[in-house]
């Protein structure tokens, strides 16, 4: 019977003293907005990253030279001699991996002009060299044309498939194939286009064109390491494939026994680890920085209730003196404030909600919704959090604050005397 | 029959800083049903303190109160919250509702805190409010109201716990003589329909409408009597 009164009268306060109250929720509604859109803004990060990483296509993993992102001083010394993997110990590798799927190899360049008759792009398209394998390791599908032989990669011809963006560039009208264009001033015969996939982290995957492998090596040199990726038959061999390619991999490059690998393996789920790992500190500093936030929001709290409880000493006497028990009167000042914290909780999920998500417009990636409960978007070594979760968690949150500023001036009020709250004016 | 009100050699002490002030020295009251009661006093006489101790809102230092038979000095705040509730029905001076709730609100209130139902408590207080002819008042707020109709409103929720006694403190204190001359009618009506008033005045013309009046000074009782010639509401004023 108290409850809805209670809500009703502390709305009732709000509404009375606008200013004062904006100023209190403010400081609750920022607390919360931090750390909501942080977590949002990461969220949408991290879907975008794992539809990236999924692009690479179903079953497959990596193997490269390096580990990718930042590795310490102490591993970059030990890392640094570590030999290229080179073409001759890929192609072997090729040759063995009878078990895979498919074994991709390629070599990459950046920041490559493409010319066609008057047009050019900016100086802007990636170079993709890749094996017969490549394109289906990389989950590229030709659209136009067709993807290159066996023959065309033995024998290092000059064809080149091309990728949408540089289609919509180099080719607005009319059919590029056949015709002849130009990537760093050497001549390639378009053979084939590739089906737009869309950016992944407002890149641009259409931004590209791929060669032969062979064709890319005697153009842009050998002394390189060859990415090599691998794809598995299906979800069940997956391991088996990895492992047995550790193994051939050793053997390939003389490994010793006993020794650690000279080479990293990659699959989505390392990336996305990866991923977790340098933006987990983010969150937590975020978490850390809306505590702050909230602690200084719950003095704000505090002090208005204090104040409230000051200008409201007659009604509380009134209310006294027709029966309302120290608990009533309790209850009544506590509910008020963890209603006021809980408005401020519900418009920092608002405000946070919709900024993390003009990430999502930025990257062109999919939005996190507040109400969504399938993806975690925060991994602690405890608990996983998902947006849902994370709301409820800030609004639960906001409660407590609301309870523990709000209890001493509660307990003030409950415990005045009714007939010096009466007598006051 | 036994007295709504056992008073007996009942005291109060205040210590304020390191001075004790006797507010009530030694008093003893026995008040009976329906009856209509003015208590009297000038200011400091101890007449304020002695309404606190019936209205329950402060227990006697030593000597015993019974309100209907129960022992109040024993009781803790929550008992007395609750006789308070169910059983005393205030009308202040300075009307006391509360400023941003309506009439129907504020005669509501003490039955929230009794936890009726919503519509219950609805119903009672339309009644209620209709006792003081103020139904078409209903959801104005105390701001919209005039003074007589401020104080009807809080004559009302006073009533409407049905309580054993109403205690008035100067009700017409804040009122221009012809208003209080209706608010003393009404509380005559009330009386005639069998609740029991207990009037807290410095006024001479306000206690003789009650039936028996009794004046306090230091502390102590000085005259309790019947009253011969009462004031008739609506005659002479």
């Amino acid at each position: 019977m108290q409850l809805q009164e209670s809500v009703g009268m502390a709305l009732n306060a709000i509404r009375v003293n606008k200013l004062r109250s904006v100023l209190t929720l403010l400081g609750i509604g920022v607390g919360v907005f931090s750390i909501i859109g942080v977590m949002t803004a990461m969220g949408v990060l991290q879907n975008a990253i794992e539809n990236g990483v999924s692009d690479l296509g179903a079953n497959t993993f990596q193997i490269q030279k390096f580990p990718i992102g930042n590795f310490n001083d102490n591993s970059r010394w030990r890392l640094r001699n570590r030999k290229n993997i080179t073409y001759e110990q890929a192609d072997m590798f090729y040759d063995r991996m009878k078990l895979a799927k498919f074994v991709g190899l390629e070599v990459w360049e950046f920041g490559k002009v493409v010319e066609y008759k008057k047009i050019k792009t900016n100086p802007s398209v990636q170079v993709a060299g890749e094996s017969i394998d490549g394109l289906a390791t990389n989950n590229w599908n030709v659209e136009d044309g067709r993807s290159f032989t066996n023959q065309e990669v033995q024998s290092a011809a000059n064809v080149i498939v091309i990728g949408s963006d540089v289609v919509k560039k180099l080719f607005p009208i009319g059919n590029p194939i056949g015709e002849l264009i130009r990537v760093d001033g050497r001549q390639y015969k378009v053979i084939g286009t590739l089906v737009n996939k869309g950016g992944m982290l407002g890149g641009t995957q259409g931004n590209l064109v791929v060669m032969p492998i062979t064709t890319h090596m005697n153009t842009y040199g050998k002394e390189r390491s060859v990415n090599i990726m691998v794809t598995a038959r299906d979800q069940k061999t997956y391991n088996d494939v990895l492992e047995f390619s550790r193994g051939v991999l050793r053997v390939i490059r003389q490994v010793p026994p006993g020794e650690p690998d000279d080479f990293e393996f990659f699959s989505n789920e390392t990336i996305i680890a990866q991923f977790n790992d340098t933006t987990f500190m983010i969150k937590i500093g975020a978490v850390g920085i809306a505590c702050i936030a909230l602690l200084a929001a719950g003095i704000g709290i505090m002090n208005i209730m204090l104040v409230s409880v000051t200008e409201r000493t007659k009604e509380i006497g009134i209310r006294k003196a027709l029966g309302a028990t120290k608990y009533n009167v309790l209850s009544q000042f506590l509910t008020e404030s963890v209603v006021f914290s809980q408005i401020g909780g519900v418009i920092g999920i608002i405000t946070g909600s919709i900024m993390g998500n003009i990430v999502s417009l930025l990257l062109d990636a999919p939005p996190v919704y507040p109400w969504n409960n399938s993806v975690a978007i925060l991994q602690t070594p405890f608990l996983d959090f998902t947006a849902l979760q994370m709301n409820i968690t800030a609004l639960i949150f906001c409660s407590f604050i609301g309870i523990v500023f709000g209890v001493y001036p509660a307990w003030k009020a409950a415990n005045l005397d009714p007939i010096e709250a009466l007598r006051f004016e | 029959m036994q007295p709504v009100i056992n008073i007996k050699n009942v005291k109060k002490t205040y210590i304020m800083g390191t001075v004790e002030v006797n507010a009530l020295v030694d008093v003893s009251i026995r008040i009976q049903k329906n009856e209509y009661v003015a208590i009297m006093g000038p200011s400091g006489s101890g007449k304020s303190t002695l309404m606190n101790v019936i209205g329950c809102l402060d227990t006697p230092t030593s000597g015993l109160y019974e309100f209907n038979g129960v022992n109040v000095g024993d009781m803790n705040d929550n008992e007395l919250a609750k006789i308070r509730n169910k059983d005393i029905g205030f009308v202040f001076q300075t009307f006391n509702l509360l400023a941003r709730s309506d009439a129907l609100h504020n005669v509501e209130l003490p039955l929230i805190y009794s936890g009726m139902k919503k519509t219950d408590r609805k119903v009672r207080a339309e009644e209620a409010l209709g006792h003081v002819r103020l139904e078409d008042r209903m959801h104005h707020k105390p701001n919209e109201l005039s003074g007589g109709q401020r104080q009807r409103v809080a004559i009302a929720r006073a009533l409407v716990t049905n309580p054993s006694i109403i205690l008035a403190d100067e009700p017409t204190g804040n009122l221009d003589s012809k208003t209080g001359v209706e608010i003393m009618g009404l509380f005559n009506d009330l009386h005639a329909q069998g609740n029991t008033i207990i009037l807290v005045t410095h006024e001479e013309d306000i206690a003789r409408h009650a039936h028996r009046i009794i004046r306090v000074r230091d502390g102590l009782i000085e005259k309790d009597f019947m009253v011969e010639d009462r004031v008739l509401p609506g005659v002479n004023v």
